[in-house]
């Protein structure tokens, strides 16, 4: 494998003249009630690893999809220096563009072989698939990326870090230029890191030009040439890495003092609200944690530790192997989210587009689902009752919608997320709150607000769980913090206790 | 900026968006083209715009829209039901033979839609407790219960000599054919039903996304039986109807039914991947096809040729269907990072 040297050879070879493979100019893009891009300028060259880094929401998705050609935009995109029509992801493959997404494109039934020529298959005349020819030159490709499995091998049978050398298998069979990686690392425990950096270096070493999106800073200072910078969907700055260090790129990325995201909490401890004694669902095992009047409790891991699978095994929307769960001492049966929401348990899921909101529902509508047993009669809604309740919680929340009558597919992210919210604080019983990602995919601003709602209702009284992978959110928001994973909790940490590092390590303990 | 003129801005503001939102709206266009079709065929044939004519229509359409009632709300749930056509066989067939058994119109009644009621909840237990497929598991069902009818009937059609089982299917109320009148309130109170009550409410929200449904502690397998059993219990009122119509009962009633149904509410605005739509405009979605129906009629179509021009409407239902939610979707990625 070719070193880092070689890298900076080149560099000055070529110095700065050489042509990017790929540069955006002055793009903007606008969802409805979000500005989300706002005139960012982007350039990648040839073997050069470029970070992108911001905060959640700060506009990096929306970058990586537009240079998928996922979204349309307004703005300049240019190949290796000629204006390119990328109107679709088909464009973007053909213009040698290849995306290693979080959540990578997998048919898990089929071959490893059959997943990297996925579309392209080797083929005679008649259409029949030359079958020896495509498990040989999978097994070429297999070679390159460093894995050494069978291709005829079925890809739900590989984990996670094997399956991801997989896709970047995909993108050489394609001559990818340009590979986007999005969060490489979220999924993978220490050696599998080291395997995917070797990877990416000699990916590099050829000339390829890698977009390299990650939230953890002490990679991107030891894999990165270039670093770029994004806040609320503004472009803040391109250096090289060489003359930044975490600290200025936290700087960056948050432009302002931390503490004013995070309201002061002082937690006054009540009765015990929630407690969970040795639950056990197919997804989750022997967990026992308890939640108290006014405080609020935090779940921290890795993706796939079984945080949201906890949330859904105390709901009962997973089937209850083993163990109790009980509100204010009253046991709460199992298997039956019914009972939890009557009993005054309520969750705001994770995936809010696809678990959360009713899209084609007003809202109004969205907001009174689970409270409308409190405003009926035999079954009939008393209207008036309701009207005057959801439009006080409007006001106080600020969610900024036209009307209650609005479609809430309508209204942004940060809103839309409220509005759920405030599914649950119409309820008159709400007595515990579990929250998976309070603030996925939401804007800065929004997110101190729903930091400060959060507080508010702890100090009402309310027993609040929020489940979080942002270390800062988990940290700032919470009283005391578990550590899951693999499906257990590992660990369980007090305020005065927390720091990163404390939490990471337990995080990735099991892994190792 | 003048208070009075900044009211005044906002008065006529308002006024736009709901003129805009009428144009719009998805029941417009379905009025306009109900109204199209009336005055097209009111030239084509003397005797379409008469007051027996428009009445025969509507008795016509009552069958239908009564079934049309039940099928929306097992589609707004996010399921469908293909058994509503062979429910009408058998259910006419057992009302005919329990008629002749008790001389009862009170016990025919009570068995047509006990039977009604029990196919619903057989339908809804396959697909709440079954897990099974709506749309095979009704597939099935439709085919037992046609077989049923046959079994039982060997075939042939049951009579009764009892007059007064006509009634309700032929009879009038004033100018209006019973079936009608019966219709119209069904209408007013499942409109009221599913507007204004909790378990009207959760249709839409259980149809519109089942998983936020069940995250939210919706009761979302209750609400799907409900709907099929409500939905059972209209389609045996139905059967019931068209058999005192045809003042008999006949194995093989209601042939294409289902399908004649469900392409009229889906024509009216109900799409077929649940939680959107409203009842108003899948009755206006039934009134178009009888209209259409009727007029062929009126015209001399030939019965295959209204095959196709009824087939053809279907097919055009559900292109637009699938185009609205393109447009939808389109939006909704729009409005979501």
């Amino acid at each position: 494998m070719m070193s880092d040297g070689g890298f900076a050879d080149m560099e000055q070879h070529n110095g700065m003249s050489v042509t990017p493979l790929l540069e955006l100019r002055d793009v903007h893009k606008k969802f409805p009630g979000v500005h989300a891009l706002k005139g960012v300028s982007f350039n990648l060259k040839p073997g050069e690893v470029h970070a992108l880094i911001g905060e959640n929401g700060a506009g990096k998705s929306t970058l990586i999809k537009i240079i998928a050609g996922v979204y349309d935009f307004e703005g300049t995109y240019l190949v290796e220096g000629q204006p390119a029509q990328i109107s679709s992801p088909s464009d973007a493959i053909a213009k040698g563009v290849a995306v290693i997404y979080q959540e990578f494109n997998i048919a898990q039934d089929l071959s490893i072989a059959e997943n990297i020529f996925f579309g392209a298959l080797p083929h005679d005349k008649f259409g029949r698939v030359r079958w020896k020819e495509l498990y040989r030159k999978t097994s070429e490709y297999l070679e390159q990326v460093g894995l050494h499995e069978d291709p005829r091998k079925k890809m739900r049978f590989l984990t996670v870090a094997k399956q991801q050398m997989v896709e970047i298998a995909k993108a050489l069979s394609r001559n990818a230029k340009v590979v986007i990686m999005d969060e490489p690392t979220s999924a993978l425990c220490g050696s599998e890191i080291e395997n995917l950096f070797a990877l990416v270096r000699k990916m590099k070493s050829r000339g390829v030009g890698i977009i390299y999106v990650s939230h953890k800073l002490e990679e991107i200072t030891e894999l990165a040439d270039r670093v770029t910078v994004f806040r609320d969907g503004a472009y803040i700055g391109t250096d090289p890495i060489a003359v930044l260090d975490e600290k200025a790129m936290i700087s960056k990325m948050v432009g302002r003092e931390l503490t004013n995201m995070f309201p002061k909490r002082s937690a006054h401890r009540g009765k015990l609200a929630l407690e969970v004694k040795n639950l056990s669902t197919h997804k989750v095992f022997n967990v026992s944690f308890a939640v108290h009047e006014g405080e609020i409790v935090g779940f921290a891991g890795l993706m796939g530790a079984g945080r949201t699978e906890m949330t859904h095994a105390v709901l009962g929307v997973d089937h209850r192997m083993h163990g109790d769960v009980s509100i204010y001492g009253v046991p709460l049966p199992p298997n039956s989210p019914v009972k939890a929401r009557k009993m005054g348990v309520g969750l705001v899921p994770e995936d809010r587009k696809k678990d959360g909101i009713f899209a084609d529902l007003s809202v109004s509508d969205n907001m009174s689902i689970v409270s409308l047993d409190e405003v009926s009669k035999f079954g009939v809604i008393h209207g008036k009752d309701e009207s005057g309740k959801i439009d006080s919680l409007i006001r106080k929340l600020t969610i900024r919608t036209p009307s209650a009558r609005q479609k809430i597919s309508k209204l942004s992210g940060g809103n839309q997320q409220k509005v759920i919210l405030a599914r649950w604080l119409l309820k008159k019983n709400l007595k515990v709150l579990i929250i998976d990602e309070p603030t996925r995919g939401i804007d800065v601003g929004a997110k101190a607000e729903i930091y400060s709602i959060l507080n508010e209702l702890a100090q009402q009284g309310l027993a609040i769980v929020v489940v979080s992978s942002e270390m800062p959110e988990v940290m700032g928001v919470c009283d005391r913090i578990y550590i899951m994973a693999g499906g257990t909790i590992t660990n369980e940490l007090q305020k005065d206790e927390f720091s990163e590092e404390t939490i990471l390590s337990s995080c990735i303990d099991i892994h190792n | 900026m003048n208070p009075n003129v900044q009211e005044e801005k906002k008065n006529s503001g308002r006024l736009h968006g709901r003129l805009a939102k009428m144009a719009e709206s998805e029941h417009a266009a379905l009025l306009l083209a109900l109204l199209v079709l009336v005055v097209v065929m009111s030239f084509l044939s003397p005797y379409f715009f008469t007051q027996h004519n428009i009445m025969n229509v509507l008795r016509q359409v009552s069958l239908q829209a009564i079934v049309a009632i039940g099928i929306t709300m097992i589609i707004l749930s996010g399921e469908i039901d293909l058994s509503i056509g062979s429910s009408q066989g058998l259910v006419g067939v057992i009302a005919l033979m329990v008629l002749n058994a008790t001389d009862s119109l009170f016990m025919a009644f009570l068995a047509a839609i006990a039977l009604g009621v029990f196919i619903g909840l057989i339908n809804g237990l396959l697909v709440t407790k079954g897990k099974i497929n709506s749309l095979i598991g009704t597939l099935g069902m439709m085919t037992i219960i046609r077989g049923a009818a046959m079994v039982i009937t060997s075939a042939k059609a049951v009579q009764t000599p009892l007059k007064s089982f006509k009634v309700i299917g032929t009879g009038y109320w004033g100018p209006f054919p019973i079936p009608v009148i019966i219709t119209v309130v069904l209408a007013l109170l499942f409109y009221f039903i599913l507007h204004h009550t909790t378990f009207g409410r959760y249709i839409y929200a259980v149809g519109g996304n089942g998983e936020a449904a069940k995250l939210s502690g919706l009761p979302v397998g209750r609400i799907k039986l409900t709907s099929y059993v409500l939905c059972g219990a209209l389609t045996a009122l139905s059967a019931y109807i068209l058999a005192s119509r045809m003042n008999s009962g006949q194995p093989n009633a209601g042939v294409g039914f289902e399908m004649e149904v469900i392409g009229a509410v889906i024509l009216g605005g109900i799409s077929l991947t649940g939680g959107v739509g409203s009842l108003i405009g899948a009755l206006i979605g039934i009134l178009i096809l009888g209209v259409l129906s009727n007029g062929l009629i009126l015209l001399n179509v030939s019965s295959f040729w209204q095959d196709i021009a009824r087939g053809a409407v279907i097919i055009l239902a559900v292109y637009l269907d699938t185009y609205r939610r393109g447009k939808q979707q389109q939006k909704l990625v729009q409005a979501t990072k």
